[in-house]
């Protein structure tokens, strides 16, 4: 048992330090006025970067090298990545799109979409969106309500996404709509791709509870599409969907707050309980031994993970409860640094608060993270129903005509 | 990366499930628990024929020269399986102890009866109902003898030799230090223990002038019985996370067997949700667990913080799965018939065994107090 690389990880590992050595700078050299201040700015850097990634085979490692990719393993792709995040460069913007718009357009695309499209997203001269989520259809993402007609060889596309990340910025994307009603929910959809510049297509931010403004809602106006634009058969969008929805859990993730149990220690030696220092409460010891355990239970979760990997094994379900503890532990970490601050944990400042007040932006920010791609209720669901074996839920509207189904307003 | 356990090992692993599935059932655990016996001595026959007692004792003293990897795959058998056997005392605290801190003369002695199962260990640390500590073992050692009473022991009414943790004069730390007793020797009083779980025997042994050895020089007991328990915490999380995964499928089987209000009550969220959490607390108890075999194993200085972390999150898992899959099953799960009550018994007992979580997060905490220190 260790945490060593194979002879040929260690290989592939060295050549990738090498590479950006120096092609990057690295984030413990890098000076603030290296990091993007606008949009315009962010989107250039990443365009730059991913497109030299391309030239180099770093960019989709795992995909063959006739669409761009790198050819490598999924062991090589993890290595690139923890390699990567030492250095201060950024690929964000594209996660979405690479991790599951093309894979979808690979899968279900035709040969031209394919030829059309794959390589300038790999490149990054192209970035995607993804356009499921809806008002209506969350959770319960077939019961969206975007509606395409069809006319001709065209669809008449009109109704209103949520939540798509990137919209503002994107070049194309994938949406998903009802294209027949009569039918139960799952049977009526159909997936297309679209291009984001089309007339019909308006894009808002949206401000979330924090202030910032990181998603879109995405209006359509009578869009119209080609029928050629279609990803799979009329009908069968859903299981479309589900092609893009099964990348879904590996592009998301990553984030779980800056503060940690380290950063508490520090916080709870610096503020008093009762006039003695916190660190000697046995509450709060109590809360940094728990959350120690969670924080290693996770941290050698992925370690046995990547070892299923690293052996060109199938990964045993256990990665499945990561975000379950990780948003809840964000969320409950950043709660109690703010309790430890007392009356001062009302004070939203960076300039003011302990570690530029990463407490309270991830007691922000952990509330959104606990919906995101999976809300914990529905990641329980899973766990039960693909890990234990247990009983999908009752449907009430599963067989019913989707225009006959109960819903709200 | 290699994170994991050995072919080698997974392979034992699945000799002892094999052999646990056919030789120890939950009939044959119940059978201690409506008896007078104090384990299975067919279960124990079992497994000492197997050399499974020698494991980790080296060759020279008569074991099979293995790890603290290859006891961790047996561990989780034994707590898969419920088993009603004295092996956690006997190899993971005694035998372990007296490999880390006897003398020479004590290893030869004691070892290789130990390892071919002739002899069942022990360990005697508590005096009462509360946690042990420096300021309170009263149990003293002086020329030779000790005099006190240790409670309560686990196999204390079984063993042949006991690890005792004494006070040999002084105060503080540096008054405790470890003896080794010989318990078939005069002395040496045992009375047998109405417990939370008498599938795991427990007694109160009072010693009377009954001769002891120190185990290394005086005054090392106490850091000697911490590193002593660190080890025994994560090979208790093992079979934590055996007996959590068996309670989370009985549970799981239940569920689906059961129909309420016209549905499996498994299809029911408030049943899938509890079992999701089930799931989540034992992945990461045996994730914590890996890191604490693999610390263990190769005495890594993050020892201390593994076992704390690997006994926490084990402790955790199956008091949680153990609790939460009876209440899966309702009346029947209440019932003496049922076989829930052997996880319910077993996780609170193993969850107090080596001390209760309070203990470990103080431990654990103060760890991490010092490592970050400003």
């Amino acid at each position: 048992m260790d945490f060593n690389d194979t002879p040929e990880e260690a290989k592939y590992r060295a050549e990738v330090r090498a590479w950006l050595d120096k092609n990057a700078i690295r984030k413990s050299d890098a000076k603030d006025a290296e990091q993007s201040k606008t949009l315009e700015d962010l989107l250039k850097r990443s365009k730059a970067w991913q497109a030299k990634k391309a030239e180099n085979g770093y960019a989709c490692i795992t995909w063959p090298k006739e669409w761009g990719g790198g050819g490598g393993s999924t062991i090589n792709n993890v290595i690139y990545g923890q390699e990567e995040s030492n250095y201060a460069v950024t690929g964000s913007v594209f996660a979405i799109g690479l991790g599951m718009c093309i894979p979808t357009v690979m899968y279900w695309g035709t040969d031209e979409h394919k030829a059309r499209f794959v390589k300038p997203a790999v490149r990054g001269d192209e970035i995607w969106c993804q356009l499921f989520s809806e008002p209506a259809g969350g959770s319960d993402v077939a019961g969206l309500r975007t509606r395409a007609e069809k006319d001709g060889d065209e669809w008449v596309i009109n109704g209103q996404k949520v939540w798509t990340s990137g919209a503002h910025y994107c070049d194309y994307g994938i949406v998903l709509v009802r294209t027949d009603p009569n039918v139960p929910k799952h049977k009526g959809l159909t997936m297309f791709w679209v291009d984001m510049k089309s007339p019909g297509v308006e894009v808002r931010p949206i401000k979330q509870m924090s202030g910032d403004a990181n998603f879109n809602e995405v209006f359509f106006t009578n869009v119209r599409v080609h029928d050629n634009q279609r990803l799979g058969n009329t009908g069968d969008g859903w299981k479309v969907a589900l092609t893009t929805l099964m990348n879904e859990r590996l592009a998301v993730g990553g984030s779980q707050g800056n503060a940690d149990v380290a950063e508490l220690i520090k916080l709870a030696r610096d503020t008093e309980i009762d006039g003695k220092p916190a660190i000697s409460n046995g509450a709060v010891r109590e809360r940094i031994a728990d959350w120690y355990v969670q924080a290693q239970g996770l941290k050698f979760t992925r370690l046995r993970t990547l070892t299923a990997l690293s052996k060109g094994e199938t990964p045993g379900p256990e990665s499945s409860i990561s975000k379950i503890i990780a948003a809840k532990k964000m969320q409950d970490l950043g709660s109690f640094g703010m309790d430890l601050q007392d009356m001062g944990g009302i004070i939203r400042d960076r300039n003011m608060s302990p570690e530029e007040g990463a407490y309270t932006e991830q007691w922000m920010g952990a509330a959104g993270y606990r919906i995101a791609g999976g809300t914990d209720e529905i990641l329980r669901n899973i766990v039960a129903e693909r890990v234990l074996g247990m009983p999908s839920d009752i449907r009430v509207d599963k067989d019913l005509p989707f225009n006959q189904a109960p819903k709200g307003k | 990366m290699n994170f994991d356990f050995s072919d080698d090992q997974k392979m034992l692993k699945e000799q002892v499930r094999k052999f646990l599935g056919d030789k120890s059932p939950l009939s044959v655990t119940r059978k201690i628990l409506e008896g007078d016996d104090a384990y299975s001595k067919e279960v124990w026959k079992g497994l000492v024929d197997m050399g499974l007692t020698g494991t980790a004792i080296p060759e020279e003293y008569g074991g099979l020269g293995l790890g603290a990897l290859e006891l961790c795959v047996i561990a989780e058998e034994l707590g898969r399986s419920v088993a009603a056997t004295p092996f956690s005392s006997s190899v993971y605290l005694a035998s372990e102890a007296i490999k880390l801190f006897g003398t020479e003369k004590q290893k030869q002695t004691w070892l290789p009866k130990l390892a071919e199962g002739s002899i069942i260990g022990t360990i005697a640390i508590s005096e009462g109902m509360s946690a042990a500590s420096p300021r309170n073992i009263a149990t003293s050692f002086a020329n030779g003898k000790i005099n006190g009473t240790k409670l309560p022991v686990p196999d204390g009414d079984v063993a042949d030799v006991a690890v005792v943790v004494v006070n040999s004069g002084g105060t503080g730390e540096q008054g405790i230090s470890l003896a080794i007793v010989d318990l078939k020797g005069a002395g040496v009083t045992r009375d047998v223990l109405r417990t939370i779980d008498p599938t795991r025997s427990q007694a109160t042994i009072t010693f009377k002038d009954a001769a002891a050895e120190l185990m290394g020089p005086a005054g090392q007991g106490w850091s000697q019985l911490s590193r002593i328990l660190d080890g025994a915490a994560v090979l208790f999380a093992f079979e934590q996370v055996g007996g959590s995964e068996a309670a989370i499928e009985m549970a799981r089987d239940y569920s689906l067997e059961r129909y309420a209000f016209g549905r499996q009550i498994g299809s029911y969220q408030a049943i899938k949700h509890k079992l999701a959490d089930m799931y989540v607390k034992k992945e990461l108890a045996k994730s914590n667990a890996y890191f604490g075999a693999m610390m263990l194993n190769d005495e890594g200085a993050e020892l201390p913080e593994a076992a704390a972390a690997s006994r926490l999150a084990g402790n955790d898992a199956y008091v949680f799965a153990a609790q939460e899959s009876l209440q899966t099953h309702g009346g029947i799960g209440y019932t003496w018939e049922a076989d829930t009550q052997f996880h319910y018994r077993r996780a609170k007992l193993l969850a107090l065994t080596i001390g209760s979580s309070a203990q470990w997060k103080e431990k654990l905490a103060a760890r991490l107090e010092a490592k970050n220190a400003a």
